[in-house]
């Protein structure tokens, strides 16, 4: 290993522009002659309106105001949802129509009804004002068990009863029969609470029009530029892909929620051509809220049927889950594809059965969020193993044991669909038991005791399905698109490098972790190498970041492109150093000829391709440039176990995390220091979803926590040190041997704490977030 | 209403034209075209625009720029001494106390007032100071290591 190849914690690459305020975030762009655009968004959760603008169009350095009979002139079309899901009738999806602006009837708090434009942001606040919105307010439903019910309001008049879909896997029969002769059966009634994303840079977009080409350029806040041009041009049918370049420059987090394409930036770019100038969008966070897509929000029965040993015979869920007022870009297939097919988890269990049934209520579309279904099904098995442990008396972590899939009994096909690849689950978890010392708990238990403190511990042993994914796979399953992921490896003259990805980068340093990629393989000096992302005019048509799958796709498609560059510089050596093609070897940066002296390091072989004077034009062409594209064959099934320690005040209900160890396994790593800065992240949003986070509707469907004075954020204060390790089971089927690690932490950590508070208060009757309030009402209502 | 203001942004002297509701955060990225000063919320709650102000730490996005004639302001652009990283910065990087680097900024203007006032805080200290700085992606614990390792390198540097 080099200090800058493979293993190494090389330092960020990107750091130095975004530690002196020189980062290029795209709220810091402005183009010649922009306008300001300002979205008029509903208070109501579910009106019909009317709209009259005539008054606000004549307020001060108002350019234009438009309205949903606008787009509709126009001809654009609306926001649509990428993955058909099949549901037990055989039926598709219910997919109610998404205008970019509502027409006449509004579906949530912060639906859109139009947008001013004017010379600056605040005469376009202003005017907004003035635009006059007749709304007549009708009935609200919010909350999945609400919608289902006889009688509730509904949401589209085209999808009766609310049901978007009612979906199941696994088999049933089976899974029935395995209760019927279960010695035990532990229930649950588990809710997954509403999040919010909160990447810390809100949503923003540039449009810009250069009429001499009918070209319209997209600054968009996406962390998948093509997939973004690819649905605004073929679906929204703004422009032809090759008149829409969209740009994704530095963003400052996405978690999932911009992956979706919005409305927002349909409308910003149409209206920048449609005004002949350039017209810019920032999101305010009260905004954000209202219209980034929302995460989880799941009501679901899960039961767990087991014999006198604690072993698992069938597992049963059943899931409402909420999709808000519309689909958003993803949303069906997150909690069906991406949930239901991880309820095998690390376990044997012999039949399982899941039913989902996705559910329209008068809120914000919900869509993925970090983890996106893996979290809660990780909830589900998580827990109901937990609450079983406890019922059949058995300690948690040997009833864990007991159900583990065993390292040799890969590859493993679940009971859902999925087959993994790889695992060692005994080993994480033996790795997790020694970190949290185990077997001194019960001394630290008594300790907090003494000090009036109920102290707990709770385990999550987690499974991720992440690299998405294989197209072939994907397809079969209903998405209207592969999940391949494209590279360029581009040498330049003098030797050095740039790398153009489709992994879009919102933190997870790609620059760096791929560069150590070219640095390692091609013994190009780290510094020599740049990474290019986030340009459909700059980088081949891509799929990315979403899912884990920067570095086992992504990273994949670079390591093919390399191939590519090795093969090509071993015809321009042999051709160099007059030898046969078959002689020349390559390691270290040198290409040689085997038994000789004679050799040619990558810098001179890349001089030599820009420079052919006496290439043989009919066998070897000029210049050291390769694409690739890489399509996994599977998913990766990076997993851990997770351990939290807490400790309540029973007089007053508050709870704080006293220690947390994770040992995870994402197979090789390219650099230690990122992964383990990902795991961070990853645990504090999953312990703000267990303890902090949630968004909340009233009975009108008003969204209550509409900022983050009510919508409570893990602070520096919430978590103590994490400790992470991690285990090194390589992927065996991608060629760096890499799972994806940016998820984990999300997945593992809910289950985690609740089943510590759990732990603690003698009861699993809580719910998340696990606010002070809700744990001593939990206490009182257990004594 | 528009009014003048005139201060010292990073040393130097400048003025500018504003409206008399512009806010500094306002005045300084669209105006004065320094746009590592980030904008998070609309609540005064997630510390990206964190500026300091006559050698405080101020979010400028609670500050109108009229307050600021006067002021000594200096941005994250006024930290780095030609081109060379503060120990602050170096220490976030060396530490990896920042991944999307959209709250950075406002972590480093935050981290400075701290040192400025407790040379050598604890790790509970730093957590408790950070109360006003929101981060999503590194879950803090590289921040709290950078800090303490940015104030160890100021202490060790007399800076």
């Amino acid at each position: 290993m080099t200090d800058t190849g493979i293993g190494a914690s090389v330092r960020r690459k990107e750091d130095y522009r975004f530690l002196t305020g020189n980062g290029r975030y795209l709220d810091d762009m402005n183009r010649p002659g922009q306008a300001y655009a300002y979205f008029l968004r509903s208070p109501h959760a579910h009106a019909t309106f009317t709209i009259d603008t005539a008054a606000a169009c004549k307020m001060p350095g108002v350019v234009a105001v438009y309205t949903g009979a606008d787009i509709a002139e126009s001809g654009l079309g609306g926001l649509i949802c990428g993955w058909t899901i099949t549901g037990k009738n055989g039926e598709p999806h219910k997919a109610p129509a998404h205008p970019l602006l509502a027409l006449d009837t509004v579906r949530h708090v912060g639906d859109t009804v139009g947008v001013v434009i004017a010379d600056t942001y605040l005469q376009a606040k202003d005017a907004a004002e003035n635009v006059a919105v007749d709304y007549k307010p009708m009935p609200a439903v919010t909350s999945v068990v609400d919608a289902l019910k006889k009688n509730a309001p509904q949401v589209h008049a085209d999808a009766p009863g609310n049901l978007c879909y009612d979906w199941e896997i696994g088999d049933k029969a089976a899974t029935d029969a395995a209760f019927e002769g279960a010695h035990h059966v532990t229930k649950l009634d588990l809710v997954n609470n509403r999040v919010v994303p909160s990447a810390m840079e809100p949503r923003a977009a540039l449009g810009e029009y250069d009429a001499g080409i009918d070209e319209i350029a997209l600054y968009t806040t996406s962390q998948n530029p093509h997939v973004a041009r690819l649905v605004i041009s073929a679906f929204i049918q703004l422009a032809p892909e090759h008149k829409l370049r969209v740009i994704s420059p530095d963003i400052g987090g996405g978690f999932g929620s911009k992956i979706f394409i919005y409305l927002e930036e349909c409308v910003t770019a149409w209206a920048a051509r449609k005004l002949n100038r350039p017209v810019k969008w920032t999101a305010e966070r009260s905004e954000s809220f209202m219209t980034d897509a929302h995460g989880r929000d799941h009501v679901s029965q899960v039961e767990l049927a087991m014999d006198k040993d604690g072993k698992f015979l069938g597992l049963r869920v059943s899931t409402l889950a909420n999709m808000g007022a519309y689909l958003s870009t993803f949303a069906t297939c997150v909690p069906s594809y991406l949930y239901a097919t991880l309820m095998q988890g690390q376990y044997t269990t012999g039949a399982i059965y899941c039913e989902v049934k996705a559910v329209f209520t008068h809120s914000t579309p919900v869509d993925a969020v970090r983890g996106a279904g893996r979290p809660e099904a990780t909830f589900v098995v998580e827990r109901v193993v937990e609450e079983a442990a406890r019922e059949m008396k058995i300690d948690p972590a040997e009833l864990r044991q007991r159900n583990f899939i065993p390292a040799d009994a890969f590859p493993y096909q679940t009971q859902v669909a999925l087959a993994y690849d790889s695992g060692n689950y005994a080993g994480s978890m033996d790795k997790a038991l020694d970190m949290v010392d185990y077997k001194g708990f019960a001394k630290r238990r008594d300790a907090s005791k003494a000090a009036g403190k109920l102290r707990g511990i709770g385990f999550s042993s987690y499974i991720e399905a992440c690299g998405i994914a294989p197209s072939a796979v994907v397809g079969s399953l209903g998405a209207g698109v592969g999940l391949y992921e494209s590279a360029q490896v581009r040498f330049n003259p003098t030797g050095n490098v740039v790398v153009y990805t489709g992994s879009h980068a919102q933190g997870q340093g790609h620059e760096t972790t791929f560069a150590q990629l070219v640095s390692d393989r091609l013994g190009v000096p780290i510094e020599n190498v740049d990474v290019v992302h986030g340009d459909t005019a700059k980088i081949p048509f891509a799929m990315g970041t979403y899912g884990s799958r920067s570095l086992s796709v992504g990273g994949s498609a670079i390591s093919k492109a390399m191939d590519k560059i090795i093969a090509k510089g071993k015809k321009i050596a042999a051709h160099t150093l007059e030898a046969a093609l078959e002689d020349i070897e390559f390691s270290d940066g040198n290409f040689t000829v085997a038994g000789t002296d004679k050799s040619m390091d990558m810098a001179a072989v890349a001089f030599s391709a820009y420079v052919p004077h006496n290439y043989p034009g009919d066998e070897l062409e000029p210049g050291l440039d390769e694409s690739a594209f890489y399509d996994p064959v599977n998913f990766t099934f990076p997993f851990g176990t997770h351990i939290c320690e807490v400790e309540v005040d029973p007089e007053t209900g508050v709870t704080e995390i006293a220690s947390w160890v994770a040992a995870d396994d994402f197979g090789n790593l390219i650099n230690p220091m990122i992964v383990e800065g990902q795991v961070h992240g990853g645990i504090a949003h999953g312990v703000g979803q267990a303890l902090l986070e949630s968004a909340c509707y009233d009975d009108t469907g008003q969204l209550l926590s509409g900022s983050y004075m009510d919508y409570s954020m893990p602070r520096a204060d919430t978590l103590p040190e994490m400790r992470i390790a991690t285990t090194e089971t390589p992927c065996p089927h991608n060629p760096l041997g890499v799972k994806g690690c940016g998820e984990a932490g999300a997945i593992a950590a809910p289950a985690a704490v609740m089943n510590a508070i759990s732990d603690a208060i003698g009861t699993s009757n809580i719910t998340m977030p696990a606010t002070p309030e809700k744990v001593w009402r939990a206490i009182q209502s257990a004594r | 209403m528009s009014v003048n203001v005139s201060m010292t942004l990073n040393g130097k002297a400048v003025s500018a034209q504003v409206q008399d509701r512009t806010l500094l955060v306002t005045l300084i990225r669209d105006q004065l075209r320094l746009t590592g000063t980030h904008v998070g919320c609309d609540t005064s709650q997630c510390g990206a625009c964190l500026v300091h102000v006559d050698g405080r730490a101020v979010k400028s996005c609670t500050m109108l720029a009229a307050q600021a004639d006067g002021a000594e302001v200096k941005t994250i652009e006024g930290v780095a001494n030609n081109g060379e990283l503060h120990p602050m910065q170096a220490a976030f990087k060396e530490h990896h106390g920042l991944q999307c680097g959209y709250c950075t900024p406002g972590m480093i203007m935050s981290a400075l007032d701290l040192v400025s006032i407790n040379p050598d805080p604890s790790e509970s200290e730093v957590r408790e100071w950070l109360e006003g700085n929101l981060c999503r992606c590194t879950g803090y614990q590289n921040i709290v290591i950078a800090i303490q390792a940015g104030a160890r390198a100021m202490r060790e540097g007399g800076k």
